[in-house]
């Protein structure tokens, strides 16, 4: 499946993933800048942060409670903030896009 | 004795002992730097561990990763709040029982935190990484060559008390009162900072009447993007009272000085412990853009644990807790947790999972200024390199001494030679 990381520069890259994996991993395993995922996917550091694109917002999974604390100690969110590690990459969501931060902090 | 063969002593008692006198906060273990075999046997046969007697009463070790990761994610069980106790082991230290954003519960932790946030945000980062590397370069232009100096004072505590005057736009020919009242706050009374709490509470009210003048100024004059200006202007936090704005004062100088002022140490001692580290540093100094510099925050894990207080009556791995009993998350363990950390005490530049260290902590307390600490770190190593490229070059000469303390896990001294 495909997925595209839209970096803060505008810059776009497609990459084509496993379905099964998500959206954390997918970035670092193809190199993606702007993502570091420090905790290794556990939702507690939410250095993952993303923001999706409106028109697949309605189709992710819906946020747990650790990733709304994680996500409510952030003075960047907004209403298209998630965290990366959380979006399960089932095959529906082939094609999603999301933006990159220029870092995480 | 040397350090190898007090290390010894230290692990032939660690594992004699009685399990039960087992005390961790014993600040004689990170002045002599013998609390790991103490913790290995913790981690092993008793990972969360009541010690019933201690220069700070009661409290419980968490000292394996994981479950120190969940005590991280459960704050409403775990509790940071002052009122209850805070964020450090001591209990009767006036100046981290203070409110302070830290020391707070959400809601009104996530409120203030979110205030002063922007300032290490990325683009502000950016902004700020030529000044820093400016400084960095004059101060080790400064430095002399093929004599012994002390690196603590001439470099760590140079830089990133100059980095903490800039945040603050403190009066920058003041700055070291900065790094005076940082000790001050941390210090334990008897080891030479301070004599007793009277005394540190006579010195921080000082620090509060100093920053109530720049919160002054800065309250009538135009929003800045300083800290205090920041804290002064927002409506978040312009009607704090002033203990409160005291307690995040001390906060932001201890998180912005300590933390990065013993990395800065720690990196160089660790590289000379590691003579291969330093080789192959010297090799790929690409290694600073990826692994190295959270692997010297691993190893060095600035800061030995922090603190919470049970909400509720609760169980962690098969003990039970009360409400209102202090838990303490040891780092200086879980960064050394053979299951997570292949060969932990060792420094591997190249580990692939040195992000994952919980020196920062995890959950929503992590450390704010995570990044401006690593940018920091890289570009004194990155300027380093550049002045002196070949291994060993920045030698250290004899034993460093380090800090009596529980808390801050650091460096009085470390004497070192520049070879060139």
């Amino acid at each position: 499946m495909k997925i595209t990381y839209i970096d803060y520069n505008g810059t776009q890259r497609d990459v084509e993933v496993e379905a099964g994996t998500n959206l954390r991993d997918a970035a670092l395993n193809n190199a993606i800048p702007g993502i570091d995922g420090d905790c290794g996917g556990e939702c507690a550091c939410a250095t993952c942060h993303v923001r999706v694109d409106p028109a697949w917002l309605p189709r992710l999974p819906t946020m747990g409670d650790q990733e709304k604390m994680m996500l409510e100690m952030m003075d960047d969110r907004d209403e298209r903030s998630r965290l990366g590690c959380q979006i399960h990459l089932s095959p529906e969501l082939d094609g999603l896009v999301v933006h990159t931060p220029m870092g995480q902090h | 004795m040397d350090a190898q063969t007090q290390l010894r002593a230290a692990a032939d008692r660690a594992y004699s002992m009685p399990l039960e006198q087992i005390d961790p906060s014993d600040p004689t273990l990170q002045q002599d730097d013998t609390h790991a075999p103490y913790f290995a046997r913790l981690r092993e046969e008793d990972p969360i561990h009541h010690t019933a007697d201690s220069l700070f009463g009661p409290f419980w070790s968490v000292t394996r990763y994981d479950d120190i990761m969940h005590v991280e994610m459960n704050p409403q069980l775990f509790s940071s709040d002052s009122r209850r106790g805070g964020i450090a082991i001591m209990d009767g230290n006036a100046a981290v029982s203070l409110p302070m954003f830290i020391a707070m519960d959400p809601p009104k932790h996530d409120v203030q935190r979110k205030v002063v946030s922007p300032i290490v945000a990325p683009e502000n980062l950016a902004r700020m990484s030529g000044l820093i590397r400016q400084r960095t370069a004059d101060t080790l232009d400064s430095l002399p060559i093929n004599q012994t100096f002390d690196w603590v004072p001439s470099v760590s505590i140079n830089l990133t008390t100059k980095m903490l005057a800039t945040l603050f736009d403190f009066p920058f020919e003041e700055r070291q009162l900065l790094t005076y009242w940082s000790d001050v706050t941390t210090a334990l009374p008897g080891t030479g900072v301070i004599d007793s709490e009277e005394h540190r509470m006579a010195e921080l009210r000082k620090c509060g009447e100093y920053f109530l003048r720049l919160w002054n100024e800065r309250v009538n004059a135009e929003p800045k993007p300083d800290l205090i200006s920041m804290l002064a202007h927002s409506e978040k936090t312009r009607n704090m009272p002033p203990d409160e704005y005291l307690g995040n004062v001390l906060l932001l100088i201890v998180g912005g000085n300590d933390t990065t002022r013993n990395t800065m140490s720690g990196s160089v001692l660790a590289l000379n412990r590691f003579p291969d580290e330093y080789r192959k540093l010297c090799a790929n100094p690409q290694l600073l853009e990826s692994t190295a510099v959270p692997e010297f925050v691993r190893w060095q894990t600035p800061l030995a644990h922090m603190r919470r207080t049970a909400t509720q009556d609760t169980e962690l791995h098969g003990k039970r807790i009360r409400a209102g009993e202090k838990v303490v998350m040891w780092y200086v363990s879980s960064n050394r947790e053979p299951g997570k950390f292949n060969d932990p005490g060792s420094l591997q530049l190249d580990r692939e999972n040195a992000r994952q260290h919980q020196s920062f902590g995890f959950g929503i307390h992590r450390c704010v200024g995570n990044r401006l600490a690593e940018l920091q770190v890289r570009i004194l190593w990155e300027e380093i390199l550049k002045r002196w490229p070949e291994p060993g070059q920045i030698e250290v000469i004899g034993e460093p001494q380090r800090l009596c303390n529980p808390f801050v896990r650091g460096y009085s001294s470390l004497p070192v030679r520049i070879n060139a």
